[in-house]
């Protein structure tokens, strides 16, 4: 299984090499908030894509542009098909949407209620047939479907959700597709653009979120001693994923492969993982089951590591437990350090990532880890890049909901 | 070469009961559900009937961190796995994969009234909107509202923890769910899975969504087949569907019986215009393999024209079957009708009233698949 494109839009910036060069170069792409008013709010920072228009300014629009943008890069990149007929499936991490705040504040007003508004108020208003917009763009199917059309897949689009690790498993899925013969190539995209006031402040009041927002660009700090939770973020992750003796055969040039992924599901909590990191134990051990390799052939890991002080502390001890002693020493950081938690995308951003790391041979670091955890004695790349060969890459994503994904990642095929 | 995917278990509620047997009833006495109003809408709907909770939930602490549309999901997982023999088997339900279509969870809504109207007047709008979300949001709503917290609650309450799947996308994340899972257990990606959707149509917010487009019918009621004349529509339904599908050879190694056999999932996307659907409906069956089946479940919506084309396509292709409209059944469950629709042909198949049945289902706005299911042997 070959990748043979990969792009990535995310708050450091637009592209692969511009990306790149930030995440070597340590710096973080989070910042105050100015997309909306932050009065009240217990966090006033997040790694938000400020730089990409859309009209209007909501969930589904953001996340549509994203996704355009990264596989824009990631399929120009592959070389495959001809524009705007991509021969394979189409298989997308987005954020669950629904109608956001100014969408009902325009519909409460077009309704001229005078006393409390109801929900009454806004059926009348969307019965006058002036907001029909609105259905198409708050629709879960709408982004799918209209990137299906801008690249013409192939196929039925599938949209996705597996919470924070929904971009690995959009990976997962195209692998298995290609695996069962039905396409030869799958566009896999993770996006999201879901940074508004209620979508904060939900992850704000489960206590998720970190509180420290002076500076911005040290409120991430996975790994150290000090997290206090993650901060919210926004992009996508593109990767075409291509049977690889199809890409060799067309003599496309293969970024790297994909040589396993694994998952687990955990019954134990909503929110929380199973107290002695089964589910995590596993998801790790399937995903280098499924690539024939075992645990001494880990050389990175691209963690989930969100800085929230239970996600550090279960990976540690789940990667712990596979790699055993060894682990102290195999280097492993968290990108959302810099970029923050991009949530549905993080696991399709990260994977691109760690086709980067293996490409130019240098570990992008953990940054704002000033105050080391002995909970986690871990070689987190702390702070700055560093270069190193890297053949095989493990990339986790976890999420609520007993969600577990992992991938590996390496430079050769097995 | 392709395994077979036999059903061996299912489990479905609706506004017509819980059970298989309870739909088959109905739709052979052409029973259209109950119609009722939506509370805060006032729209017209099919409720679900009261369910005995503790039945399927034991644990009231796991019915209180749920919403409706997850209870309902739960409940009618739980009949499914009861269905195919794996209530008591702990080890095989944790080895289980899922996948799930479902949209997103219920909010609250005195508290949506109650800041839309503080903010007609407040001074400083964004503030208001923070002031109050941030004071008045039940923190763990938030997990009764992401799409993939049925999967989540369906992993806690009924320990099914192979791995989890949530696909979103309205009615095509129901008939994706079932293609996905028929083609990774045919390939041997899987042995055994859990598949289906739930629906919570009582309130207001999924009204809103589809009246702001113009879909939904707020008229006196009319079965799906006489909409179109007056512009067509659709009356949402609540319920659940899930279907317990295993390869042939798994099914039969662990003495399960086979109920029927899941044939490989058509779908199809096309861009709407005239006669695209017919199109599209002609082109499934074509994947299917020109079937002959003696019973057609059409999940048509009642939108205009999408409604009366698929019907004319049906009844060109099978001339001889008997063609059902869910949409009467149970009402439009959106994304669970491929679903429920696969569980009601087992259930036909496995009583001997049919022999092959196709479950047909075309999108209030997009894509277009069908389902086949025919008798096990």
């Amino acid at each position: 299984m070959a990748v043979t494109g990969l792009g990535l839009v995310t708050s450091l910036g637009q592209g692969a090499e511009d990306n790149w060069a930030a995440l070597t170069a340590g710096r973080s792409g989070i910042h105050e908030i100015r997309r909306f008013p932050v009065d009240g709010l217990r966090t006033r920072v997040a790694a938000t894509v400020d730089f990409v228009p859309a009209e209007p300014l909501c969930a589904p629009v953001l996340s549509e542009r994203f996704a355009e943008l990264a596989a824009d890069e990631a399929v120009a990149q592959s070389g495959i098909g001809r524009p705007g007929d991509f021969p394979g499936a189409l298989f997308i991490a987005v954020p669950p949407v629904e109608l956001d705040w100014p969408q009902r504040r325009a519909l409460a007003e077009a309704s001229g209620a005078t006393e409390a508004v109801t929900y009454r108020d806004l059926l009348a208003s969307a019965a006058t047939g002036r907001f029909g917009e609105f259905h198409e763009l708050f629709l879960f199917g709408t982004v799918a479907e209209r990137l299906a059309e801008r690249f013409g897949t192939r196929g039925s689009p599938i949209s996705l959700s597996t919470a924070c690790s929904s971009g690995a498993t959009a990976i997962q899925l195209g692998a298995e597709a290609i695996r069962r013969g039905e396409t030869q190539a799958a566009l896999c995209i993770g996006t999201d653009g879901s940074v508004n006031p209620e979508s904060l402040i939900r992850f704000s009041l489960l206590s998720a979120l970190s509180t420290q927002n002076d500076p911005p660009e040290a409120a991430a700090k996975p790994f150290a001693k000090n997290r206090d939770g993650f901060v919210m973020g926004e992009g996508a992750g593109a990767l075409v994923l291509e049977n690889a003796d199809h890409a060799r055969a067309r003599g496309a040039t293969i970024l790297g492969y994909l040589l396993g992924c694994g998952e687990k599901g955990d019954g134990f909590h909503r929110t929380r993982s199973s107290p002695d990191g089964a589910p995590i134990v596993a998801a790790i051990r399937d995903a280098l089951a499924d690539a024939e390799l075992s645990p001494e052939d880990v050389d990175y890991v691209n963690a989930h590591g969100t800085g929230t002080p239970e996600n550090d502390k279960m990976e540690a001890l789940g990667l712990t437990a596979v790699i055993g002693e060894r682990m102290k020493s195999v280097p492993i950081s968290s990108n959302k350090s810099m970029i923050g938690h991009t949530l549905t995308a993080a696991g399709a951003v990260e994977a691109a990532i760690s086709l980067l790391t293996i490409r130019n041979g240098r570990l992008p670091p953990t940054i704002n880890y000033a105050v080391p955890d002995p909970a986690i004695p871990l070689d987190v790349v702390p702070n700055e890049a560093r270069d190193a060969s890297v053949s095989v890459v493990l990339s986790n994503s976890f999420g609520f909901g007993g969600q577990n994904t992992c991938l590996v990642l390496a430079a050769e095929p097995r | 070469m392709r395994r077979r995917v036999v059903v061996t278990g299912t489990g479905i509620v609706s506004g017509q009961g819980e059970g298989v047997a309870a739909h088959l009833e109905a739709l052979a006495a052409g029973r259209t559900a109950p119609v009722g109003q939506e509370r805060h809408s006032g729209y017209p709907v099919h409720p679900v009937v009261p369910l005995e909770w503790d039945r399927q939930i034991p644990k009231k602490s796991d019915q209180r961190q749920m919403e409706p549309w997850q209870r309902l999901g739960c409940y009618a997982a739980g009949l499914a796995l009861e269905a195919a023999g794996l209530k008591d088997d702990p080890a095989l339900k944790a080895r289980m994969q899922l996948i799930v279509a479902a949209g997103g969870g219920e909010r609250d809504y005195e508290v949506d009234s109650q800041i839309l109207t503080g903010l007609r007047d407040a001074a400083s709008p964004g503030a208001y909107l923070n002031e109050h979300l941030m004071s008045d949001l039940r923190p763990t709503l938030f997990l009764a509202q992401l799409s993939n917290l049925l999967a989540g609650n369906i992993a806690i309450v009924h320990g099914i923890t192979g791995a989890s799947r949530t696909f979103m996308g309205e009615e095509q994340a129901g008939i994706d769910a079932l293609r996905i899972a028929e083609a990774r257990i045919a390939a041997g990606q899987a042995e055994i899975m859990l598949v289906g959707s739930s629906y919570n149509a009582e309130r207001p917010d999924v009204m809103l969504t589809y009246e702001l487009g113009g879909f939904y019918w707020n008229k006196p009621f009319r079965p799906v087949r006489d909409r179109a004349a007056e512009g067509g529509g659709f009356v949402l339904g609540s319920g659940a569907a899930f279907l317990v599908l295993e390869s042939e050879q798994h099914a039969e190694s662990r003495g399960a019986e086979a109920r029927a056999m899941l044939a490989p999932v058509a779908a199809v996307r096309t861009r709407r215009g005239p006669g695209s659907v017919e199109a599209a409906v002609e082109l499934c069956w074509r994947d299917l393999g020109t079937p002959s089946p003696d019973v057609v479940l059409s999940a048509a919506t009642g939108v205009a024209p999408a409604t009366t084309e698929e019907h004319a396509a049906l009844a060109r292709l099978a001339p001889a079957a008997r063609v059902y409209d869910l949409g009467d059944l149970m009402g439009h469950l959106m994304e669970a009708p491929g679903p429920a629709g696969a569980v009601i042909a087992t259930g036909l198949v496995a009583a001997g009233t049919a022999r092959d049945v196709v479950t047909s289902c075309v999108g209030h706005r997009r894509g277009e698949g069908m389902v086949r299911v025919a008798a096990a042997r």
